[in-house]
C-alpha cells in the first residue's frame, strides 16, 4: 500500500486533496476534516461508500459530487453492504483475470454517521465485519441524527438534550448510556478497531493508515463535533474536540485482534468533564442545581471507563 | 464510463449534460457523475490546478455566498505550520510544496477554524467582515500580543 508521510504536518500537507470544497456541510463541521484526512493518508485508489447522513447528503447534491474517488451513494444502512459487495466483486474479478488494471492498489472504505452505525445500519455492519471483508468502516460520531434535525441515537450520551430526548421541566435530556460501539466491534474479533479524534491529527492518521493496511474488516469510531446540534460556534470545532479528548469523554485508543488494547493519547492535564459540557449548548441545562447530579454521574462513568481501559492495557490480554 | 449523467427517464436511457437537469422522480435507474474528464487514474498525484474537473465536480462550484465573515491571510507572519490546512473542513487552504499560499475564497464558508488553530503571535489569519478590503485588513494588522502574566 502506498501510505503517505505523516512524519509532520508539512510533509502531510503535500498530499493532493481528494475531497473537494463546495460540499454543503455546515461551516466548521468535523465530518469533512475526518474524511479529508483519511483520503490524504494514502495514494491508493479508494472505493468509498457513505450511509445517508450529513456527509452523504452534503457531498452529492445533484448535479455535483465532491468526491475525486469512486464513491457509492447508498441507503441509510448500507454503506458497509455496498462497499463489501464491491470488495467481493473486485476479488472475484481479480481471480478471474478480468480487471483492467489488476495491479492498481485499491482500498475499500465505508463512512457512516452514528445513527446509521450504532442503530439503523448496525446489523449490516455486523454482518460485513463477520464475513471478514477487507475494508475499513469509519463512523463519524456526532452523537445524534444530525441530518434530520438532531434526534437522539444510541450514541447520544446521558444528559444531552436532543429533539427527541428534550431537556425541560420533567427531563434532563437523554437518560440512557451511550452504547459502547468500539467494544462491540472488537468483540467481532476484528483485526483493528480504534477510537480516534481529529484534533489529534497524527494519531488519527496513524490509525487510519493501520486500518487501511490491515487485511480484514477494521472499524474506527471518530469523534465528530457538530456545531449545529452540539451548539457551539463553528470556529470552535477543534477546541471542543480538545475538551472532549482531554476530559476523557472520548478516550483515544485501539484494540488489536479483539483483545490487545493500547491507549494512544494520555492527556497531560485531565480536565473535569464540566469544562467540556459547558462549551456546548446541548448540555447547558445540566448546570441548573437540580441537574448537577447528572454531571457527577457523567464524571463517574468517565473515571470508571478510563480505569478499565488502563487496566486492560496493563493486562495485555 | 459516461461523460455525463447516465440516467433512465421517460425517454429511456441516455446521457445528460450538467445543464440538462432531471427531477429525482424521473431518474429511475441510477446516476453516474464523473468527477474528471478522461483518465482519472492519477489524480492523487495531481494538484487541483493540474486536474481536468468536469462540471459535476463541486470544485467548479462556489459557496462564497455563505460567508458573512472571511479569513484574511498575512504571509509575513506565517510559519507554514499547516495547522490551517489539516483542519480546514472545506479544502480551502491553498498549500503547495509545504508552503501556505492563501485562501480559496470560492470554497471557504468563513467558519473561522483556521484562525483558531493558527499558533503565531499575532495570528497569521484573522477574521474580517466579508465586505472589508483585504489590503486594508492587512494594513491594520495587530501587533504581537504580550503574554498575560
Ligand atoms: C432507513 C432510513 N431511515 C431514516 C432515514 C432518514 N435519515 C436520513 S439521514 C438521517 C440521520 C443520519 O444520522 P447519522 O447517521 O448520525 O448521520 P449524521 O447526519 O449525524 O452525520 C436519517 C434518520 C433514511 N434515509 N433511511
Ligand atoms: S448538522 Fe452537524 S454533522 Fe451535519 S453538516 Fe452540520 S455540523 Fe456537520
Ligand atoms: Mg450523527
Amino acid at each position: 500500500m502506498a501510505i503517505t508521510s505523516i512524519k509532520n504536518l508539512k510533509e502531510f500537507s503535500t498530499n493532493n486533496d481528494r475531497l473537494e470544497g463546495a460540499h454543503l456541510l455546515c461551516p466548521g463541521c468535523a465530518h469533512s476534516m475526518i474524511v479529508r484526512e483519511l483520503m490524504n493518508c494514502t495514494d491508493d485508489n479508494l472505493v468509498i461508500s457513505s450511509n445517508t447522513g450529513c456527509l452523504e447528503v452534503s457531498t452529492a447534491v445533484y448535479p455535483y459530487t465532491s468526491w475525486d474517488t469512486s464513491w457509492i451513494h447508498i441507503g441509510f444502512e448500507n454503506a458497509a453492504t455496498a462497499v463489501t459487495g464491491a470488495e467481493a466483486m473486485y476479488k472475484a474479478r481479480k481471480r478471474k483475470g478480468t480487471l483492467k488494471d489488476p495491479d492498481a492498489p485499491v482500498k475499500f472504505v465505508a463512512f457512516g454517521g452514528d445513527g446509521s452505525t450504532y442503530d439503523i445500519g448496525f446489523q449490516w455492519l455486523s454482518g460485513a465485519m463477520e464475513r471478514g471483508h477487507d475494508f475499513t468502516y469509519i463512523c463519524l460520531d456526532n452523537e445524534n441524527y444530525a441530518n434530520t434535525g438532531g434526534q437522539r441515537s444510541s450514541a447520544t450520551p446521558i444528559g444531552a438534550t436532543t429533539s427527541t430526548a428534550q431537556a425541560g421541566t420533567h427531563s434532563y435530556g437523554k437518560k440512557e448510556k451511550k452504547k459502547d460501539i468500539v467494544a462491540i466491534m472488537a468483540a467481532h474479533g476484528a483485526p483493528y478497531v480504534a477510537q480516534l479524534a481529529p484534533n489529534k491529527w497524527k494519531s488519527m492518521a496513524k490509525g487510519f493508515q493501520k486500518a487501511l493496511e490491515t487485511e480484514g474488516p477494521c472499524f474506527i469510531n471518530t469523534v465528530s463535533a457538530c456545531t449545529t446540534e452540539w451548539r457551539f460556534d463553528p470556529k470552535d470545532t477543534i477546541h471542543v474536540t480538545d475538551l472532549a479528548t482531554d476530559s476523557l469523554m472520548f478516550p483515544i485508543y485501539e484494540i488489536i485482534d479483539g483483545h490487545e488494547l493500547n491507549i494512544l493519547y494520555r492527556p497531560k492535564n485531565v480536565i473535569p468533564v464540566e469544562d467540556y459540557l459547558a462549551a456546548q449548548g446541548r448540555y447547558r441545562h445540566l448546570f441548573k442545581p437540580e441537574n448537577k447530579h447528572v454531571i457527577e454521574e457523567i464524571q463517574k462513568n468517565i473515571d470508571a471507563y478510563w480505569e478499565m481501559l488502563q487496566r486492560r492495557e496493563e493486562a495485555r490480554i | 464510463m459516461s461523460k455525463g449523467v447516465l440516467a433512465t427517464d421517460k425517454r429511456g436511457m441516455r446521457e445528460l449534460g450538467a445543464e440538462d437537469k432531471v427531477g429525482w422522480d424521473e431518474v429511475t435507474k441510477g446516476v453516474v457523475l464523473d468527477s474528471f474528464e478522461g483518465d482519472a487514474s492519477d489524480v492523487v498525484h495531481q494538484k487541483a490546478e493540474e486536474r481536468h474537473y468536469t462540471d459535476f465536480n463541486s470544485y467548479t462550484a462556489t459557496v462564497a455566498s455563505w460567508r458573512i465573515i472571511k479569513p484574511v491571510y498575512n504571509r509575513d507572519i506565517c510559519i507554514d505550520c499547516q495547522n490551517c490546512w489539516v483542519w480546514c473542513p472545506d479544502t480551502s487552504i491553498i498549500s503547495r510544496d509545504k508552503q501556505m499560499l492563501g485562501i480559496d475564497y470560492d470554497h471557504c464558508k468563513g467558519c473561522g477554524v483556521c484562525v483558531e488553530v493558527c499558533p503565531t503571535n499575532p495570528k497569521s489569519l484573522l477574521m474580517f467582515a466579508e465586505a472589508e478590503d483585504n489590503d486594508e485588513a492587512l494594513a491594520g494588522w495587530p501587533q504581537k500580543e504580550k503574554k498575560a502574566k
